[in-house]
Order: structure tokens, then C-alpha cells, then sequence
């Protein structure tokens, strides 16, 4: 029998494989050799991307270097973005491993956000749990837990230490007994085709007569676009940890289950793959 | 927590019950009567109808209630016909009872009522004190009356023998009337009043119960002979009183209280185990003298009155000492009637309302409570029927404070779903009722719901119409509160300010009921119907805990009842496809994303992580004490991925520091320790478990001690890469701290050469909290608690201190065990002052435990450990071995010695015990299986090799009470089964084992085996008993059978093999001593032997409670030679019948020509 627990170790121990190549028209003193590396899918860019700074900036002189950056076939990624979502909004239908290009020049300020040292990762990372808990329990569990505690989880993420992450997230993932689930569901969904970058709105676990929500029910809700028309052909993916789950699969289970260690259910609706 | 009822009495003599697990009143199965009153306990129901006649309502069980007649035929030899009837003329009669002074002749004996049906013909008693007799059962003496034997002798005279007949009560789930023709007196007149009480006076005989009424005249009778066999009773007896008693009330043990019509209160005193009814009675005066006491209920330890003016009181210092108590206190609220359960809890029913509220808060040092507060479940027919009354929610059930008419935890503020439509104040009421088609539950509905007839639906409407007109006038709108749930939402502050009326009925209701101005049945499923109208509640079968409140105080939304029901096995959400598709997506991800890429570099290096803490450590050195210590475990990730962990133990010694460590891939188990003042664990290793000497530590507090516990035992599994729920074959075992461990069997355990020595197994613990436990490899496991409460496995892992990673997700429930603390009151005669608490200098302390050897005064013994709490006083117990007198002393020559129940001339001591009960309540994968407590269980092993057939795994039980059961529908997928089947004994049980090829093999309270004949699977229960001697001198307590092994344990720990056993002959032939020293065995499915033994010397220290396995087991030489010992100190149960993994072949077994004849089975699996 297999244990919801395992769920949480297959979504967490999750990786891409990765092929970093620095842009072609950067400056190197010598050619620069493609970097192979297996990306946590639910870690942040620049928290795990060390060692391909370090690898590029051996072939190039210092003055050339200045912040880092990450593009995918003319896409520049947000470090904001969990690594699994960025992948499966933009290339979960082309081939591993995943090619990244890196850059070293023009900064493309419009599009991301400077990431100047892992401490705006853990601010970023720290305000998404503290969103995610104010929709969950109005703050009340991310305020009683101690400097210690918050310290552990950003540790455990940085670390790629589940156990100890989820010794302390087990608590922001209970709910009081006499109610069956969260009081909203902190959750994101994200599409390629719209300008917009994501959708977020308050939404309940379960409905008023207690029959508990959906995936399914969430999409109709707030993108009734991404919803497949129930005759028509499937035209649209929805994605989680490179996964499709069944629009019946209930949204609290979700959310305790496949959310990403900021607490946050990222979906990704993606058009259908044509082949 | 077992299920337990609510009884009820609606105003139209309707009787319904409410379940502890359930939300619903549920009408009585027998709903042919009406009844005035009803007096519950957990076993039956007492009630007296509107005929004014008695009646019983005896709960169903799969046990039946049986009872044996005996007669003896007795027999004078003469030297013409050799044995005859003919007696002698000052013979006793041919056919007696055992004493020879009845006439009994076996077609004279007459079932006592028309609720019994005789279970068979009359038989000979074969079996004459453990022995099988020959020849027709006949026993022989030399004249009547003498000692009787077995052999006839030359100067046997006469002879006897048994015989046997049942006879079986059969009205069960329905009300039976209490004949009262057979009265010799017959009864002046009808009964107003009854109450049942009694069953913690004594256990003797099983189930007894004190019956009291109280008839119009006012006088008070008693049901003689009540009891579980018995459950009619036999007459009523008169008692006199000093004045007209107009009602009357029994607790559970001593208090009987009683009200008179002048308004005082009757206390009866001198109420003890040999005296049941009582010697006297004293009066107690009213609280206030214009206010006499209209109605009294007595629990253990308390007393609550309510008065002519409907005002409720509490008896304070109310005690067995004392049981008139000394002053009245007044309490909040207004009481119809007050009623104390189990537990002292208080239900009563309210004047304006005639709801029924639970006296919340109530514990045994606050007896009083806090507050009222309204249970308002629904009748299980208001749900599929609406009826003809238009709905209204009355107000009044929610009065008190603690009905909280806040939104905090309601779905109030951003939420517009949620939000109902609300008419103003005075806008009528739908005219509509609801329509039963729309209703989705009522095309479901059967049973009572559906079963209603007209009658009962135009009864249902008189309330309601009352409050039609009564309604709008009384009250102006109320401010609407966002209550906890959209259709309730009124003023709940509101009624407290109704003045209150003198009467009760139907005008006070209706002009709360009123109130509630709601929109109904819109969007609920089903309207919320008026409450129901109460007169009568009765708590004494009711077992409400503090810690696990029932679901009564809420109404639920939408959520049908069979979601909320919790089904073992597989819950439909575990099975859902969608569940399903995530795992499956999950692994197929995996493979897709990292399969091929496995060579590349991980972009987060694992590094080490540290915890660390202070603990408090048993040092290693003499003298042995807790010394302070920093602790620190260190985690570091191999290469291979591999977790390891160091736990470092910083001491000073000397005042040197140093340090000790330990590979926790080298512990084989972490023990929580039996201690009363402090959290403790110990630390095993295969050397220390050699040496019998742990590594002890201890914590402040308990929450740090589990949150080490928690952490040592995740680091100890994921070193071991051991994780999720044991496999079907695990071995598993109980500390006599009840914690359960389990242990993963290697494949060489049970290997012919060089098994895997077994002080190397790794043992983690599970959740929860057993007595013993029983598995197969089938993956079904049962428990049983030291209440004798049996548990299934339910599939989890984890509970108990084991939160988090370590635990799963699902499947852990909360778990309650209850056990007694004995303590010893010795004392010394002496010829000035008789026996007094004043011994000699050399005596033992006054007050001690058993052995005399520790004081533990009453005041000064505690529970076991931090995590039980004492839940009832200090009690004597009648019911050790033998036997005592009438106030529970033992007598002895001296101490210590051997103790006997009366007192004689050659007796200077005496010595009583006292016994104290203590709950303790955890969690972990466990779910109980009601309602019938068990002592012993056995599940059939599965035969290596054999087949998986379709049949249901046999499992066989043995009840608290001695009865051997049979469970029916056990599976894989349901392992708690359907279904007790009752198997008829001639005596009490107390062990049961079912061996892989259905062999039977039980042991008796008296000590004898017996070997149960052609257990089939499609004949699950058998046919027949056949008896087994014991061996010489020596009483069996314990039978495990294997394969085709039988071994027994006496009570003296000798361990016995059963030889000669042979498919034609399974009883076998002889009893074969292997060991002493044993208190417990377990033959598993490969024939090999595991027992917990006692006095197995390690290097350092001796330890009790050993786990050892016999070497050298093998097909031709099934006793084995020798012992290998394992984790010890405090284990007191194992069992290995899950293990069928054989050892691989080696070149040496197979050389083994063929197994030896008698090595195979009775039955050839």
C-alpha cells in the first residue's frame, strides 16, 4: 500500500536534468564547456546554481562578469519562479535534459528581478509562506513558530533536507479537526498565453455544503479556459510537479500534498503537446 | 473508545438511542410499546411501559447468554441387578441436585420464562475435575453423601453421574416483559419508577445489577438475582421506608438515593457487596423547605437533585463514607429531570425546551461541570422524513454560553456562498414543507424512517402547531449573529432572558420555537425538523470522556453519514482513481526525469545537520545514577545516498570531559522505559542487549523525550532503510509497558544452519497500546488492550510519540487503554486490639505491594508512569487468588505465605488489596472492534507454500468472560472481520491457538487442554471438544500451535511439547517438557519456537522478559536443542506467526531425504 507520505518524499526529491550553455555571444577566454547538473525541482534558480557560476566564470575574464542570469529559448526565467514550475510551464514537452542558456551580460531589467545574494531568495521564499499561511490559517501557525523554526525551513529547503523541512511544515499543513480543510487554498496558476503572469484568487477547500472542492471545481471557478469543454479534444495540460492530476482530485489534498515548499499550489495550464 | 448509547424517552413514549459515534437518535429496534421510564446500562435497559408493566431490553451480542442446568442421577449397587435406581429408602431421590436433597428429575426442570429456548437435549458430563471419566461419566464413593472418584473400587457402593443441559435467553434486541405472575405475592400495583444500577458493587456473579421501582403507593421493591446470566431476575422483594416514595435512584456502585413525597430525600446506607438492597435509611432534608426535591440521580461519587421549582442542586461530599453528603449547591439551569451516566456524567432535560443536555466539563476533581450545553442531533427519521411540520429550529437548544454565537471559526467573512437568504422577522415561514422526493436521502432511507405509519406523523405535528401560533408574538426579531452554520442563525443569547414558566410543555417550546425564522430546505439536503420533545433521558450505558467528545453538539452539513463512518480495510479515498493516477504519475516522472541521467552531478551537496540537547544519563560506572549530559546527533549523507547517524553523550567525570558514542545503524531498538518520575528510554545495541544493559536516558519533559524518540527511531529506520508500514510477515511484540514493537524477519532468521542470531534484529515501535497481539501473514494483526478491548491493525504506522515523517497520514486513531494499580493493606492481630495496622519491627510495611518488599501507601502510589491518570479511587478488590472474606482480607500464618479467604485459629495476619484504575489515552494504527471484550485471540498461520484460497482467514477468540468465538469474514481486505460465532463450552476458557491446518487447541480456566475436532473452512467453527489432560501436577495457562507443532506453558512457566500428534491421531499422545522459566510462547508457521523468558543472564545484569528463539528446530527434530536470546528486559509478548519466509536452501537441506511421518501435519497441508 502506498502512503500519502511517499507523496511528499516523490514531490520533494524531484529533479531535472539540466544542460547549462553559456550564451554564445558572452566573452570567454577559452570555450566554455556545457555544465550537466540535476536541478531540484523545488528549489529556486540562483539557491542551486553555484557551481554553474563558478564553472562559467573560469573561461571568462572578471570584468566581463556581472550578474547572472538564465534564459530558455528566449525566455529569460525568474529565480522567483520554483525551478519544477519554470520547466513545466515552458519546456515539459521538449526533450531532456533541460538546456539552459547562461548569461552574463544584459541584464534584462524589464523581465526579472535582480537576485544580488541568497538572503532575497529566503525574503522572497519567507513573505510566500507567510502569504500562503495568512490565506491557510490567517498567520496564526507561521506567527507562533519561533525565528527558529523559520530559520529551519528555509535551511531545509536551501539544504535539500526534507526531514528536516518537514518536521517543522507538518505544522503549517494541519487544520483544525472540526473543519475539513484550510480556510482558503494558496495556489497560483500560471499560463504561457496570457499576459498576465499568474492567476490568484481566495478559494475554499470545501464548498458550502460540504462537499469538498476539486481541482476541477477550482478551475472552473477562477479559469474556466483551461477547463477541456467535455466533448471537445483535450486542448490544454494542467501541471503539477510535471504531473497531470485527475480534475477530481480534491483540492485540500492538493494543497497539503503537491503544494511547493512555499506552501503554494503553482498550476501550470499549458497548451496541449501536438505530435 | 468503545461505541456507547444514549438512552431517551421522546413525549410520545417513543425510546431512542444515541451513539457516542453517531449523530442521529435512533429509534429503538423494538418500537411496539411506549414507555414512561427507562434506566440504561451498557449491557440492557430497564423500562416501565404505559402498561404500567416492566420490561428489559437486553442488547444484542454475538455471544449468547446460557446457562447451565445440572441434575444427578444417583445409583445404589445391590448384588442382584449390580448398579440400579433402586435406592434405599433414606437414599436421596434417583434424579437430585447436587446436594441429593431436590427432587430433580430432568423432564421437571422448566425454563423460568418465555424469553428462553433450551439449546439441546439433556447429556452426560463426561469430564469429572479436569479428567476425562470413562464409562458413561459416572462418578463412585461408598455411600451418599462422600467424596466421589473415578475408579470404582471394591467398596463403591452407589455412583453418580452429571447431567448437562443450556438453556439460552433468546429475547434479545427487544423488550421483554418481566413476568410477574410467578410472584408469590402478587403485586399491590403498577410501577411509577425503576432505576438499574449497581455493577461496580461486585463482579460476582458476572454482569449482577441492582434493579429498584418504586410502585404508585410509594413503596420500594428489589429485583432479586439480576445479572448477566440472569438477566430477568428472579422475584421482587419490599423493602420498607419511612414515608411514600415517589422516586428512586442507584449509581453504579454503593449510592442509592430515593425522593419522598414530602420532598425530602431518602439515602440508603449499609449498602456493600454482601448486602446489595442495603440495611437503612436516613433522610435528607430539601434545600429549601418550600421547594421539596422532585427528582434525585446518583452516580458513584455524586448526587444532583432538581426541585418542585425545576431548580437543579448538587449534592456536595457525597462518598461511599458519606452517602448523604453534607450541603446542597445550587446550579445554573432549569431541569425537567437530571440523570448521572457512567463516568458521573450528567444529562438532564430542559424545562422550556425539553431538549436533552450534557453537563459539559464534568471530571474527577470538578464533579459539578461547567455548563449545560444542548445535544441537537437529529432523529435518524427526521432525515429522510420531514414531515408535516414546517421547520423550525428552536432556539432553545442553544442556550449557555458555551453555544458559541460567534463567526470565528465560521465561514462568515469573505465568503458569499455561504451567505443564506434571510426573511425579516415577520415574514411567514415557507408554507411549503419540504418535498420528500427532493429530498436525496429519502429514497435511501429504510428502517425506522421509512417505517413510520400515519399515526406517528400526525403526533409529530401537535408540537409544531403550537408553535405556529404561538410564534411571531413572543418575539421580535432577533439580531441575527453569523452563527457556526448558515440555518442557525439566531440570537443565542436570546432565550436566556425568557423569563422562565412554572410547568413544562408544549406553550414554553413553542414560544422559543419560534425563534429560529429560517429558510429551509433550499440548499440543505434536508430540512432541519423541529427538535425533538424529551421526558426522559438515561446516561447509565453512556460512556462520554472528556478527551473524545461526541459529535451531538453540532449540526453537520451535508456530509453523509457513511463518509463519516470509518470503514476499515480500505477507506474509498485511499482507493480513489485519482489517488491512484498521482502515485503512478509520480513514479513514471521519476523514472522519466532522472532514470537516464543518473551520472549527473546533484546541484545541492548533502551536508551534515546536528541536533543537539540535554538529557540526563544512567552512567555505566558504579555507583549507578543519573548524571547530566549534553547529547548531539550527527547526520551525514554517504555517497551511495546512504543516511547514517552518530549519537554522541557528553559527560564529566572526574571533572574531565568526555564523550561516548553510538552508531545508530548499530541500535537494535529504542524502549521507552517504565518510570514514574521520569521520561525515560533505553538504548539497545546487539552488545548491549547481550550484556542485558541499555544505554538509559531521560528528558525534562515528555514532549522532548518523544521528540528524541522520534528523531533517534527515524534516524535508526532510514539508516536501516526500514520505512512505511511492516510487512505482512513481521514479527511483532509487546514491553510490559504495553508499547508494541515490530521487527522485519531476514530471510536466515529461521535458517537451519547459522541462523541470524537474534539479539540482532532491529526492533521499532508502532503507536498505540496493547496487552498482546496476534498476526498472520496475510497482513491481519489484532490487539488487545489491558481493558481487553480487541483492536485491528489498521495499516498505518506511527501514533503516539511518532508524529510527522515517522507516522503516516492516515489510518491513526486515538486509543485509550484502562488497567488497575494493586496495592497491599497488611496488618497483624494482636490479643489486645485484634488485627491493627500495627505489625512487628520485622514485618513488612502496613501498606505495600505484593511481594511486601516496597511501601505504597494510598496516598503516596502513582500511576505507572507520566502518561496514565488515575481515573476511579481506591477499591477493594474481592477477586484474587484465593478467595477472601467479606471485606476483602486474606489470612495467613505469617507473612509471607500463602493467603486463604477465611479467617482461622492458626492465622496472625490478614492483608487486603486495594486496586486503583488508571487510563491512559495515545494514538496509533489501531481501531477497535466492538463490542465484545476478548482476553486471548489467535489467527490461523498461513501454511509455507500453500495456496491462497478464497476462504476467510479463520481467527479464534476467547471473551473476557470465558466464551470461545469464532470470527467470520476476516480477510486481507478486511481483517476486522463481520461476525462473532459463539462456540458452546462446558467451561470458562482461557487460551485459544489455531494451528495452519485448522488445528484447533484451547486451554480451560481449570487448567486442562482441550483439541477442537473438524475445523474446516467450511465448517469454521467444528464439531466437537475433545479433552486433553494436562501434564501431571500442573495447570495449563497458554497453547500455541503451529504448523503441525503444539506447545502449551503451565502456570509454574514450564514449557510442554505436545508428542505423538500424528493426521489420524491430532490430539497426540504425551506432553514433553523442554524448558522452565517461560511465560509465554509462539509457534509460527515454520514450526519454529519464540518465547519471552524470564532470568536470562547477560554480562552485566539478569533480565526478565527475554525474547528467545530455539535452535536446532527441524522437521525430524521439532523441539529443538538449545535457546538463542534476544532484546530483553520488560518484553512480555511476541508473536512470530506471521513469519512464513524459509531460510534460502542450503546444499545441506537438500540433502535431507525426506521428512520424517509424524513431522507431517494431522490434516496434510
Amino acid at each position: 500500500m502506498t502512503d500519502d507520505k511517499d507523496v511528499l518524499r516523490d514531490v520533494w526529491f524531484g529533479r531535472i536534468p539540466t544542460c547549462f550553455t553559456l550564451y554564445q555571444d558572452e566573452i570567454t577566454e577559452r570555450e566554455a564547456e556545457p555544465y550537466y547538473l540535476l536541478l531540484p525541482r523545488v528549489s529556486y534558480l540562483t539557491l542551486v546554481t553555484d557551481k554553474v557560476k563558478k564553472h562559467f566564470q573560469k573561461v571568462m575574464r572578471q570584468e566581463d562578469i556581472s550578474e547572472i542570469w538564465f534564459e530558455y529559448e528566449g525566455t529569460p526565467l525568474k529565480w522567483h519562479y520554483p525551478i519544477g514550475l519554470l520547466f513545466d510551464l515552458l519546456a515539459s514537452s521538449s526533450a531532456l535534459p533541460w538546456n539552459i542558456t547562461v548569461h552574463f551580460k544584459s541584464f534584462p531589467e524589464k523581465d526579472l528581478l535582480h537576485c544580488p545574494s541568497k538572503d532575497a531568495i529566503e525574503a522572497h521564499f519567507m513573505s510566500c509562506m507567510k502569504e500562503a499561511d495568512a490565506l491557510k490559517h490567517k498567520s496564526q501557525v507561521i506567527n507562533e513558530m519561533q525565528k527558529k523554526d523559520h530559520k529551519q525551513l528555509w535551511m531545509g529547503l536551501q539544504n535539500d533536507r526534507f526531514d528536516q523541512f518537514w518536521a517543522i511544515n507538518r505544522k503549517l499543513m494541519e487544520y483544525p479537526a472540526e473543519e475539513n480543510g484550510f480556510r482558503y487554498i494558496p495556489f497560483r496558476i500560471y499560463q504561457t498565453t496570457t499576459e498576465r503572469p499568474f492567476i490568484q484568487k481566495l478559494f475554499r477547500p470545501v464548498a458550502a455544503d460540504g462537499q469538498l472542492h476539486t481541482l476541477g471545481d477550482l478551475l472552473k471557478e477562477v479559469c474556466p479556459s483551461a477547463v477541456n469543454p467535455e466533448d471537445g479534444e483535450k486542448k490544454n495540460q494542467v501541471m503539477i510537479h510535471g504531473i497531470e492530476p485527475m480534475l477530481e482530485t480534491p483540492l485540500q489534498w492538493l494543497s497539503e500534498h503537491l503544494s511547493y515548499p512555499d506552501n503554494f499550489l503553482h498550476i501550470s495550464i499549458i497548451p496541449q503537446p501536438t505530435d | 473508545m468503545p461505541n456507547s448509547v444514549l438512552w431517551a424517552v421522546d413525549l410520545f413514549g417513543r425510546v431512542y438511542t444515541l451513539s457516542t459515534a453517531g449523530q442521529y437518535w435512533e429509534l429503538c429496534k423494538d418500537s411496539q410499546l411506549e414507555f414512561k421510564r427507562v434506566s440504561a446500562t451498557t449491557q440492557c435497559c430497564w423500562g416501565i411501559a404505559c402498561d404500567n408493566q416492566v420490561y428489559v431490553y437486553v442488547c444484542a451480542s454475538d455471544v449468547p447468554i446460557r446457562r447451565r442446568e445440572e441434575a444427578y442421577e444417583n445409583q445404589r449397587w445391590n448384588p442382584v441387578g449390580g448398579f440400579c435406581e433402586k435406592l434405599l429408602l433414606s437414599d436421596r431421590w434417583a434424579w437430585s441436585d447436587v446436594t441429593g436433597l431436590q427432587h430433580r428429575p430432568l423432564d421437571g426442570v422448566a425454563l423460568p420464562s418465555p424469553h428462553w429456548e433450551w439449546e439441546s437435549d439433556w447429556y452426560v458430563d463426561e469430564n469429572f475435575g479436569g479428567e476425562p471419566t470413562e464409562k458413561g461419566g459416572w462418578t463412585y464413593a461408598i455411600d451418599f453423601p462422600a467424596t466421589y472418584t473415578r475408579d470404582k473400587k471394591w467398596n463403591s457402593c452407589v455412583r453418580r453421574r452429571k447431567w448437562i443441559r443450556y438453556r439460552r435467553y433468546k429475547s434479545r434486541d427487544i423488550w421483554a416483559k418481566i413476568p410477574s405472575k410467578d410472584d408469590p405475592k402478587e403485586l399491590p400495583d403498577p410501577f411509577n419508577d425503576l432505576s438499574v444500577g449497581g455493577w461496580e458493587i461486585t463482579e460476582e456473579p458476572v454482569g449482577r445489577l441492582s434493579v429498584w421501582a418504586v410502585s404508585l403507593q410509594g413503596k420500594v421493591w428489589y429485583r432479586e438475582d439480576v445479572s448477566h446470566s440472569n438477566p430477568e431476575g428472579s422475584s421482587w422483594s419490599l423493602l420498607d421506608t419511612p414515608g411514600e416514595v415517589v422516586q428512586i435512584s442507584c449509581g453504579p456502585h454503593d449510592l442509592l438515593w430515593a425522593t419522598l413525597w414530602e420532598g425530602q430525600a431518602l439515602v440508603r446506607e449499609g449498602i456493600n457487596r454482601s448486602n446489595p438492597k442495603g440495611s437503612s435509611w436516613s433522610v435528607v432534608e430539601p434545600p429549601g423547605s418550600e421547594n421539596g426535591v422532585m427528582h434525585v440521580s446518583v452516580g458513584v461519587s455524586v448526587v444532583w437533585a432538581v426541585t418542585k421549582d425545576q431548580k437543579v442542586w448538587f449534592r456536595r461530599g457525597v462518598n461511599s463514607h458519606n452517602p448523604c453528603g453534607t450541603s446542597w449547591i445550587e446550579m445554573v439551569g432549569e431541569m425537567l429531570m437530571v440523570n448521572v451516566g457512567m463516568n458521573d456524567q450528567v444529562w438532564g432535560i430542559g424545562c422550556e425546551d425539553r431538549a436533552v443536555y450534557f453537563r459539559q466539563g464534568v471530571t474527577p476533581s470538578e464533579l459539578s461541570g461547567k455548563t449545560w450545553k444542548a445535544i441537537v442531533a437529529a432523529r435518524e427519521c427526521d432525515r429522510s422524513h420531514s414531515g408535516s411540520s414546517s421547520s423550525l429550529l428552536s432556539a432553545g437548544c442553544f442556550f449557555g454560553d458555551e453555544v458559541r454565537g460567534s463567526g470565528e471559526s465560521a465561514p462568515s467573512d469573505t465568503d458569499a456562498s455561504s451567505e443564506v437568504e434571510r426573511p425579516g422577522p415577520g415574514q411567514p415561514l415557507p408554507a411549503e414543507p419540504l418535498d420528500d422526493s427532493k429530498n436525496p436521502t429519502g429514497s435511501s432511507a429504510s428502517g425506522p424512517g421509512a417505517g413510520r405509519t400515519a399515526e406517528e406523523t400526525t403526533e409529530d405535528a401537535c408540537p409544531a402547531e403550537g408553535s405556529r401560533a404561538a410564534g411571531p408574538d413572543t418575539h421580535p426579531g432577533p439580531a441575527p449573529t453569523p452563527a457556526e452554520l448558515p440555518w442557525t442563525n439566531i440570537d443565542l443569547k436570546e432565550p436566556k432572558k425568557v423569563p422562565s414558566h412554572s410547568a413544562a410543555g408544549f406553550p414554553e417550546t413553542s414560544s422559543l420555537s419560534s425563534l429560529g425564522l429560517l429558510p429551509l430546505g433550499l440548499e440543505e439536503p434536508y430540512g432541519v425538523d423541529d427538535h425533538p420533545l424529551w421526558a426522559w433521558v438515561s446516561g447509565g450505558g453512556c460512556m462520554v470522556e472528556a478527551c473524545a467528545m461526541p459529535r451531538w453538539f453540532t449540526v453537520q452539513a451535508g456530509l453523509s453519514p457513511s463518509v463519516q463512518t470509518l470503514s476499515l480495510s480500505i477507506t474509498p479515498a485511499q482507493t480513489a482513481a485519482w489517488r491512484k493516477q498521482i502515485f503512478q504519475q509520480l513514479t513514471e516522472r521519476t523514472k522519466r526525469e532522472l532514470e537516464n541521467f543518473r551520472h549527473y552531478e546533484q546541484a545541492v551537496e548533502q551536508s551534515v545537520w546536528v541536533k543537539t540537547g540535554a538529557l540526563q544519563w544512567w552512567c555505566d560506572w558504579k555507583p549507578h545514577k543519573w548524571v547530566d549530559v549534553r547529547v548531539a546527533l550527527e547526520q551525514f549523507t554517504g555517497h551511495d545516498g546512504a543516511r547514517d547517524s552518530i549519537l554522541f553523550i557528553y559527560y564529566v567525570v572526574h571533572e574531565e570531559k568526555k564523550y561516548t558514542h553510538i552508531f545508530l545503524n548499530e541500535v537494535v531498538a529504542l524502549v521507552p522505559v517504565l518510570n514514574e518520575t521520569k521520561h525515560s528510554f533505553a538504548l539497545y545495541t546487539p552488545e548491549r542487549t547481550r550484556q542485558r544493559w541499555p544505554v538509559r536516558l531521560a528528558a525534562t519533559t515528555e514532549q522532548d523525550m518523544n521528540d528524541w524518540l522520534a528523531l533517534l527511531s527515524l534516524s535508526c529506520c532510514e539508516s536501516r532503510k526500514v520505512q512505511g508500514r511492516p510487512s505482512p510477515q513481521a514479527i511483532w511484540s509487546i514491553t510490559c509497558k504495553g508499547d508494541i514493537f515490530v521487527s522485519e524477519p531476514s530471510p536466515d532468521l529461521e535458517a537451519h544452519e547459522h541462523p541470524l542470531p537474534c539479539d540482532q534484529m532491529f526492533w521499532r515501535q508502532m503507536g498505540g497500546h496493547l496487552r498482546m497481539v496476534e498476526a498472520n501473514s496475510q497482513g491481519v494483526v489484532w490487539g488487545i488492550g489491558y481493558d481487553h478491548t480487541a483492536w485491528v491493525y489498521t495499516g498505518g504506522y506511527g501514533g503516539g510519540c511518532f508524529q510527522g515523517l515517522a507516522s503516516s497520514t492516515s489510518n491513526i486513531y486515538t486509543q485509550s487503554d484502562v488497567k488497575c494499580v494493586h496495592i497491599y493493606e497488611n496488618q497483624r492481630w494482636n490479643p489486645v486490639t485484634g488485627y491493627t495496622s500495627r505489625g512487628l519491627p520485622t514485618d513488612r510495611y502496613m501498606w505495600s505491594d505484593a511481594s511486601g518488599l516496597q511501601e505504597c501507601t494510598k496516598a503516596g502510589t502513582k500511576p505507572p508512569s507520566l502518561q496514565w491518570a488515575w481515573v476511579s479511587d481506591w477499591f477493594v478488590d474481592f477477586s484474587v487468588p484465593g478467595g477472601t472474606d467479606q471485606e476483602g482480607w486474606q489470612y495467613a500464618s505469617d507473612f509471607p505465605a500463602s493467603y486463604h479467604g477465611s479467617k482461622t485459629m492458626k492465622d496472625f495476619v490478614r492483608r487486603r488489596c486495594w486496586a486503583r484504575k488508571c487510563k491512559l489515552v495515545t494514538s496509533g494504527p489501531w481501531l477497535e472492534v466492538p463490542p465484545i471484550a476478548v482476553r486471548d485471540v489467535s489467527i490461523i498461520p498461513e501454511s509455507p507454500g500453500a495456496k491462497r484460497s478464497g476462504h476467510s482467514i479463520a481467527l479464534w477468540a476467547i471473551s473476557d468472560k470465558g466464551d470461545v468465538l469464532c470470527r467470520l469474514g476476516v480477510s486481507a481486505l478486511n481483517p476486522a472481520g463481520s461476525s462473532w460465532l459463539h462456540v458452546g463450552t462446558d467451561q470458562p476458557f482461557a487460551s485459544i491457538s489455531i494451528g495452519a491446518c485448522y488445528q484447533v487447541w484451547a486451554v480451560a480456566r481449570d487448567g486442562s487442554a482441550f483439541y477442537r475436532g473438524s475445523v474446516y473452512p467450511s465448517q469454521p467453527a467444528g464439531d466437537c471438544w475433545y479433552h486433553i489432560p494436562s501434564p501431571p501436577r500442573q495447570r495449563l495457562k497458554q497453547v500455541s500451535v503451529g504448523q503441525t507443532s503444539v506447545y502449551a506453558l503451565d502456570e509454574n512457566g514450564n514449557l510442554w511439547y505436545r508428542q505423538g500428534i500424528t493426521p489420524s491421531y491430532p490430539q497426540g499422545s504425551s506432553w514433553e517438557h523442554v524448558s522452565n522459566n517461560v511465560c509465554r510462547v509462539s509457534v509460527g508457521p515454520l514450526d519454529q519456537v519464540w518465547v519471552i523468558a524470564n532470568k536470562v543472564q547477560g554480562s552485566h545484569s539478569l533480565s526478565r522478559g527475554t525474547v528467545c528463539h530455539r535452535t536446532g528446530v527441524q522437521p525430524h527434530e521439532p523441539k529443538g536443542h538449545g535457546w538463542d536470546y534476544g532484546i530483553g528486559g520488560g518484553w512480555d509478548h511476541i508473536s512470530v506467526r506471521a513469519n512464513a519466509t524459509r531460510a534460502p536452501r542450503s546444499s545441506s537441506q537438500e540433502q535431507e531425504p525426506s521428512v520424517l511421518p509424524e513431522a507431517h501435519g494431522p490434516v496434510c497441508c
